[in-house]
């Protein structure tokens, strides 16, 4: 860098140290609030530390813990694991369904995109008190409505097989954020494209399988990615509507991180598991990357 | 009968004719409807299903406490409790943790506006070596889950005995988010280049072209911008959670959150104060529908 720097024009190098100047406040932050963070979390999973003395240096025993002594990781671990694989393709498929459907070009449309798009800007806390209130067992409204068509709704968050898939419904009322999404790549799809197809006789399946479905094959990747990791984080509604229970059937792996890190101030062990799940989100991303080869399409191709 | 109709007054067959006109619009439209009808029928039945919940709770936040358990629920209040909303308020120190929100949103919004541009100017317009690399990093930081940081930012907050302050909630902002710095380049790469460079020429300098001709040109980004951070400051939860442990300095989210474990009966008046936290954000989006989601497709933020 500092021969690249001597090669500079006196006018080249003002610039430069113009931009140095406008990234300082980047920089300044990229240091403090995300490289030392993240190299400090890196130091502190393989310690002992409770905030008030010094950090102990323990090895792996956090980690050696953790696999081998704790059924509560192992807990979080599955039920977040499986809210991932319920919500994820609910979430996928079901907002793709919605996108299509607001996809026709008619009058009106646009009135529905906002009242689908509206659960998407409530906040996770109003969210989860309202569904609390929906899926009351016996006074709810979910289950007066399945009273009416003779059938006995379950006790939804307060029944331990029930809770999980509770949560996983609840999120897909926000299905209308991921339709937006689907729906921008919906409309870069060439009309032509479909004008061509019907010429060749393709009927409405063939149209969606063999253009519709390839042309947005981009769009589901990256939806993929990001409401996956999205998935693993989930956290708010845990702790309104069950605190992890019951009988910590809703007890998800950041719910558990914050209780070890900011009730029991186990920092250190907080901190291992912090590391685990970002590794876990890191190989799942970097797996559907690789993957993306084989079903992605790219139009340069 | 039609010598009757023959001596009409002038003005009544004008009026006829437009009705016949005005029919057949009608009738073109209602053919263009029904073609589509079974569409509009999933639409009309999808939305409805989808505004219930918002519907159940505006019309628990109306009944009165007896109603709301009674069994089988009613749909409406006998008497709408419109004095629900006003015992909330006087119940709930709503407007106190709506005021600490919309200051939080103010600080973010003011940080946000100082750096972002600037630095987004740096990436989108001055040449520096690094600036690949640079950029790359910026954009990896995007890909960084949070939970990561969240213990060593904590105990540095807390060295710096800033725990319980808004410090640590609106610190990070004047000093650029990714996502919004990544917006920002994008957009300022569509303004011709040729602006620049005539002010150049006119003996404008760096900082005079950023904040006279291309910061001004930008505003639709710095829109969208504010938007989202209004959107995003007022909904976080884990943050306010983990750093403010004083009730009165709770933003709505945390302060909501914390209603539920104090007064868990009285549902009527739990949904009135859910109801009114969410209408700043309704209110926003309303009116800002159009940024929000061109945030949303060119970028895929989130809401």
């Amino acid at each position: 860098m500092l021969a690249s720097w001597r090669r500079l024009s006196p006018m080249a190098r003002r610039e430069a140290l113009e931009a140095y100047l406008a990234l300082s406040p980047w920089l300044f932050g990229f240091v403090v609030f995300t490289a030392i963070p993240i190299g400090v979390s890196i130091f502190l999973s393989f310690t002992q530390w409770t905030i008030v003395e010094q950090p102990t240096w323990i090895g792996a025993d956090n980690y050696v813990r953790m696999f081998t002594r704790d059924p509560l990781f192992w807990q979080a671990l599955k039920v977040t694991g499986l809210f991932v694989l319920i919500s994820l393709p609910l979430k996928l498929v079901l907002g793709l369904a919605l996108a299509l459907l607001l996809n026709n070009r008619l009058p009106g449309m646009n009135f529905f995109r906002t009242v689908f798009y509206i659960p998407a800007v409530i906040s996770g806390v109003a969210v989860s008190l309202m569904w609390m209130w929906l899926l009351q067992p016996d006074t709810g409204v979910v289950n007066t409505l399945l009273d009416a068509v003779g059938v006995k709704g379950p006790n939804w968050f307060w029944d331990k097989d029930w809770a999980l898939p509770s949560v996983a419904l609840m999120s897909v009322w926000k299905v209308g954020g991921s339709a937006i999404i689907y729906l921008a790549g919906l409309q870069n799809i060439p009309a032509q494209l479909y004008e061509a197809a019907e010429i060749d006789g393709a009927g409405k399946w063939g149209r969606f399988w063999r253009i519709t479905i390839p042309l947005l094959t981009p769009t589901i990747f990256f939806q993929l990615i990001i409401e996956m990791i999205d998935s693993f984080k989930i956290f708010t509604e845990a702790f309104v509507i069950t605190q992890g229970g019951p009988l910590k059937s809703t007890y998800f792996y950041m719910l558990y991180f914050y209780e070890e890190a900011f009730r029991n101030f186990n920092m250190g062990y907080a901190s291992a598991l912090a590391l685990f799940l970002t590794l876990i989100i890191l190989a799942t991303t970097i797996f559907i990357n690789y993957t993306s080869k084989r079903w992605v399409y790219y139009e340069s191709e | 009968m039609s010598l009757n109709s023959g001596a009409a007054h002038p003005n009544d067959s004008f009026a006829d004719i437009d009705r016949q006109l005005r029919r057949s619009n009608l009738t073109t439209a209602l053919r263009r409807l029904t073609g589509n009808g079974f569409l509009y029928f999933i639409m009309v039945v999808l939305a409805l299903i989808f505004m219930i919940p918002l519907l159940w709770m505006f019309t628990t936040s109306l009944k009165t406490r007896q109603e709301i358990f009674v069994w089988p629920p009613t749909w409406l209040p006998d008497v709408p409790q419109w004095g629900n909303y006003a015992d909330a308020f006087a119940k709930y120190p709503l407007a106190r943790f709506m005021f600490n929100s919309a200051v939080l949103v103010m600080i973010n919004a003011l940080g946000e506006v100082i750096s972002v541009p600037l630095i987004a100017y740096a990436f989108a317009r001055l040449r520096f070596p690094g600036k690949r690399i640079l950029f790359i990093m910026m954009l990896s930081t995007m890909m960084i889950p949070g939970q990561i940081k969240l213990i060593p930012l904590f105990s540095m907050f807390s060295r710096l005995g800033l725990v319980g302050t808004y410090w640590p909630l609106v610190l990070p902002s004047f000093f650029g988010n990714p996502f919004f710095i990544f917006l920002m380049v994008q957009y300022m790469r569509t303004i011709p280049r040729d602006l620049d460079e005539a002010a150049r020429i006119d003996g404008a300098g760096t900082w005079t072209i950023l904040y006279r001709i291309i910061l001004p040109l930008s505003l639709p980004a710095v829109t969208v911008m504010l938007v989202f951070t209004f959107l995003w400051t007022w909904n976080d939860f884990i943050s306010p959670l983990i750093y403010l442990s004083d009730f009165n300095s709770y933003p709505i989210s945390v302060g909501l959150a914390f209603f539920q474990g104090r007064y868990s009966v009285e549902w009527n008046m739990f949904m009135a104060a859910t109801l009114i936290s969410i209408i700043p954000v309704l209110v926003l989006y309303f009116f800002a529908q159009r940024h929000l989601i061109g945030g949303i497709s060119t970028l895929g933020l989130k809401g």
